[in-house]
């Protein structure tokens, strides 16, 4: 079947290469079947949202630098940090890290010339922007203010417009994260080079092939459930509304039924990016690749059956309680064995501190914050008391911003040269790192506290002795929005501006280092074997491969073969 | 200079189990336990936290070390060491915190079970059918009691006025082992009413060393009742009661917060529980009683009788503004008593 399908791609006609270079950005305006073409589009888009929702968030910690209600209304505040929140999980980490990341890289890391589906990937990706801009309309109307997670009654009574803009938004984008895990499974499974057996594969396409089973198992389950709320809050039914003897505890089962898998659809494939990133500037293979590729799979299966420990509030029956309670504990066993693969690969390495080395490392540190809370918030009886506070606020940030965000940094500097051709300036890299680390953990690291002593989440006034800290979440919020900046003037600056980058500027042993960057459009002039595993770093095999360099994109190379 | 590994890493796990330690103690990050259960979950986050301080440390420590002692050298191009992995090694780091976030889970375990959490009649909600059906009248009443004023309280008669003073208990001077107290989340306010003498109130009185069941229902939308210095929560969940035991162990005053987004004005919801010696608490009864003979027992007396004659929510209707809530809201309430039991 691999052969079948490599044989068609080359059989169909040679798209021509393009003729005027000046036109050629216009390919990312348009229906382009190219999945780096699309990888580029989700990654541009994804961010553009993330500045969105990060604007989103000024504004959120700007009303809350004070106790009282000063700068929005307290109708509005609901908006904002609903919105937030959709925008960060649906329109950022979602498709940063599935759709950018995924589309762009594995089909070059399996060695092959495109997705599966190309059609499908571009119809998936299409369907992010009207997603995007149909959720930020809302605020027309009057934006949802029952919050990400919708809770029924609130969600049937509240703004009911915004809301079914909400629930249509997320049907749509819901759908394209749907389609785009059909294409990763078929892709990883059907179309990989010879010799790459599932245990050579490198580890993004474990990650993926774990993150897109829990897409296609978890996101019917959401659609489900806000279908049914649609249905209550337009034609009047009563699956989730206690008037009319629904029960709106249902919903919340289904909802986290999605939604606590999706914290691993938005950080499983940040550990495959990081998985690659640690060992080509750590200059050593990855330190146990069948631990961390299986416990992708643990962590994807355990992923399904915890959802309840958001719900230990919720009237749910004790012996439930301690169900999901051990379970979510359990997830800390696999996610350990990751953290200390990672650990032991940058361990006597001869680590090069680049800007994506750093956002790495700095991934690992903060994620490490992030599992802890993560297993004291599993343990019920502590549970109780932190539930709903700001306690879960800086876990869920020390998980997705410290987790995810860092991981997708770090992986747009490394494979930056790749996409573009051009390397970024480190030392405004290194200055971006440096102030996302300290503004993260001013913004979310007293929050921690905040949490603890009595401060609950989703208000906009609290109580004034909860001042000082929150000023320092604040200020933090602000350090967080200003280190954008170098970023985006970086990558900005070095598209056009920045020095060529060589086809294999890290040294990396994986398929898409032995292209050109960028690499041509069908990827590769020969279809690529696999001669060396992927981290086989310290071998003398990997020196020749990174010397021949982009010996699979030349068409003498092709002559030869 | 000539230590050996052993001795360093030896030296480094003391000072490491020995700072953990002191913190897990020392963290000050909990309010003041104010609760019978609150030491218990307090003592639960102190291991926690001992055992987090710990990992973060030793991993913390080992990036910050490589970031130093393993930086590339300028000049030096060839690859680190091909080490690919350990297996002893990745059995003992996959062993270790299986076992310690059992132990976790079994401790866990028993800190819910010594709570009471796993008791049978916080089991399921159906054996509080009953209750529950009292409670959905209740809220209505409650409403109308505190905002009912004397002018239209004149023109009728007190029929009820004497059953409420006669099922009151009579002032006792020592504290009851158990009580149970009825509180009704609605947007954005609490209402606790006291079975046992009819006596409803905005804020929480509880007398200290009395175990407090409270039935927690909502009239509207989710709320949740939570006191942190006692440590419990729990959500009100509209056509579903629920369950929450604790008992006061400090005289003080303590906030109530609702937890679950339940409307713009969530972060306003919040009223006081105040904790009292059993003499306190029973004056406080009393003196309620005392108040709602002269008064208010003309109001909750109208309200019974007009609510029984017209749905309540056009008997509130003209109460929509003070109360903060629009009129699906008391669509609802009037829907809610329609059908009062989901399940």
């Amino acid at each position: 079947m691999t052969q079948l399908l490599q044989d068609e791609a080359v059989k169909t006609p040679q798209v021509p290469p393009v003729q005027e270079k000046k036109r050629e950005w216009l390919k990312y305006f348009s229906f382009s079947t190219d999945h780096k073409v699309i990888g580029i589009q989700y990654l541009v888009t994804s961010f553009f949202f993330y500045f969105v929702g990060g604007f989103l968030a000024t504004l959120i910690r700007t009303e809350l630098a004070t106790p009282e209600v000063d700068f929005v209304s307290r109708e509005t505040y609901n908006g904002l940090f609903t919105i937030h929140a959709t925008v960060m999980i649906f329109l950022w980490i979602v498709p940063a890290a599935t759709g950018a990341f995924g589309n762009y890289l594995i089909p070059l890391l399996v060695g092959a010339r495109d997705m599966a589906f190309p059609k499908l990937n571009a119809v998936a990706f299409w369907m992010i922007p009207p997603g995007g801009i149909l959720l930020l309309s809302s605020f027309f109307v009057g934006a949802p203010g029952a919050g990400w997670t919708s809770y029924p009654p609130l969600s049937l009574v509240y703004n009911k417009p915004g809301e079914m803009i909400w629930i249509l938004s997320l049907l749509i984008l819901g759908t394209s994260s749907i389609l785009g895990a059909v294409n990763f499974l078929v892709t990883i499974l059907k179309m990989r080079a010879p010799g790459m057996t599932l245990n050579k594969m490198p580890l993004f396409c474990w990650a993926m092939l774990a993150t897109s089973a829990l897409i296609l198992i978890s996101t019917p389950v959401l659609a489900g459930a806000l279908i049914l709320l649609s249905f209550d809050l337009v034609v009047g039914t009563a699956f989730f509304n206690p008037t009319g003897g629904g029960n709106p505890v249902v919903y919340q089962h289904m909802f986290w039924f999605y939604s606590h898998p999706a914290v691993y659809i938005m950080v499983l494939p940040v550990f495959g990016l990081i998985s690659e990133i640690l060992p080509v500037h750590s200059r050593k293979p990855i330190f146990g690749y069948k631990a961390i590729a299986y416990s992708s799979f643990a962590i994807s299966f355990l992923g399904l059956i915890v959802w309840a420990h958001h719900m230990f509030t919720s009237g749910t029956p004790p012996w439930l309680r301690m169900f999901f309670m051990i379970n979510t504990m359990i997830i800390a066993v696999p996610t350990g064995i990751k953290v200390f693969g990672w650990l032991a690969t940058i361990w006597g390495g001869k680590l090069r501190l680049n800007s994506a080395m750093l956002f790495a490392m700095g991934f690992l540190s903060m994620f490490v914050i992030g599992g802890i809370s993560g297993v004291m918030l599993a343990a019920v009886p502590f549970d109780i008391h932190v539930h709903d506070t700001y306690f879960v606020v800086a876990h869920l940030h020390y998980v997705l911003f410290g987790g995810s965000v860092f991981g997708i940094y770090a992986g747009t500097y490394h494979w930056f040269p790749k996409m573009t051709g051009r390397m970024v300036n480190e030392t405004l890299g290194r200055i971006h790192f440096a102030l996302t680390l300290i503004g993260f953990n001013l913004a979310f690291l007293p929050m921690h506290k905040l949490g603890l002593e009595g401060m609950n989440r989703r208000i906009a006034e609290y109580d004034p002795k909860f001042t000082a800290l929150n000023l320092v979440c604040t200020i933090g919020t602000y350090i967080l929005a200003v280190s954008t900046f170098p970023f985006i003037f970086n990558v900005i600056w070095s598209v056009f501006k920045g020095p060529k980058a060589s086809s294999n500027p890290w040294g990396g042993l994986t398929f898409e280092w032995q292209t050109t960057s960028p690499p041509p459009v069908e990827n590769f002039e020969i279809d690529p074997v696999l001669e060396i595993g992927p981290y086989e770093y310290g071998t003398e095999e990997a020196v020749k491969i990174i010397k021949a360099g982009p010996f699979l994109a030349l068409e003498a190379a092709a002559a030869q073969g | 200079m000539n230590i050996p590994g052993s001795i360093t890493t030896l030296l480094v796990g003391i000072g490491l189990t020995i700072v953990s330690i002191w913190y897990g103690q020392n963290h000050g990050l909990m309010p003041v336990a104010a609760s019978t259960d609150a030491p218990r979950v307090d003592k639960l986050f102190d291991i926690m936290m001992t055992i987090g301080t710990g990992l973060f440390l030793l991993v913390q420590g080992a990036i910050v070390y490589s970031l130093f002692k393993f930086r590339r050298k300028p000049g030096d191009d060839t690859d680190g060491p091909y080490i690919e992995g350990n297996i002893p090694l990745e059995i003992l780091w996959t062993s270790i915190p299986a076992v310690i976030v059992l132990g976790i889970a079994v401790y866990s375990f028993d800190i819910y079970n010594s709570m009471g959490g796993l008791d049978p009649m916080d089991h399921s909600v159906a054996h509080h059918s009953q209750p529950s059906h009292e409670m959905a009248k209740m809220p209505g009443a409650a409403i109308a009691g505190t905002l009912t004023n004397v002018a239209t309280a004149d023109a009728v008669s007190a029929p009820l006025a004497p059953t409420a003073t006669q099922d009151s208990v009579p002032v006792a001077t020592s504290a009851p082992a158990e009580m149970t107290v009825q509180a009704a989340g609605m947007q954005y306010a609490w209402i606790f009413t006291y079975p046992d003498s009819g006596v409803i109130a905005g804020e929480l009185h509880v007398p200290v060393g009395t175990r407090i069941n409270l039935a927690i229902s909502a009239n509207d939308v989710l709320h949740a009742f939570w006191v942190p210095e006692y440590r419990v929560k729990q959500d009100a969940i509209p056509g579903t009661p629920t369950q929450l035991s604790f008992t006061p162990s400090l005289v003080g005053e303590y906030p109530v917060i609702c937890a679950e987004l339940c409307g713009p004005y969530h972060g306003a919801m919040k009223t006081k529980v105040i904790a009292e010696t059993p003499a306190d608490f029973n004056a406080w009864i009393a003196s309620q009683l005392v108040a709602s003979a002269a008064e208010l027992d003309g109001a909750i007396a109208l309200t019974a009788l007009t609510a029984a004659e017209k749905p309540v929510d056009q008997f509130l209707a003209p109460f929509v503004d003070p109360l903060g809530v629009d009129a699906a809201t008391l669509q609802q309430l009037h829907s809610a008593h329609a059908h009062p039991s989901a399940s």
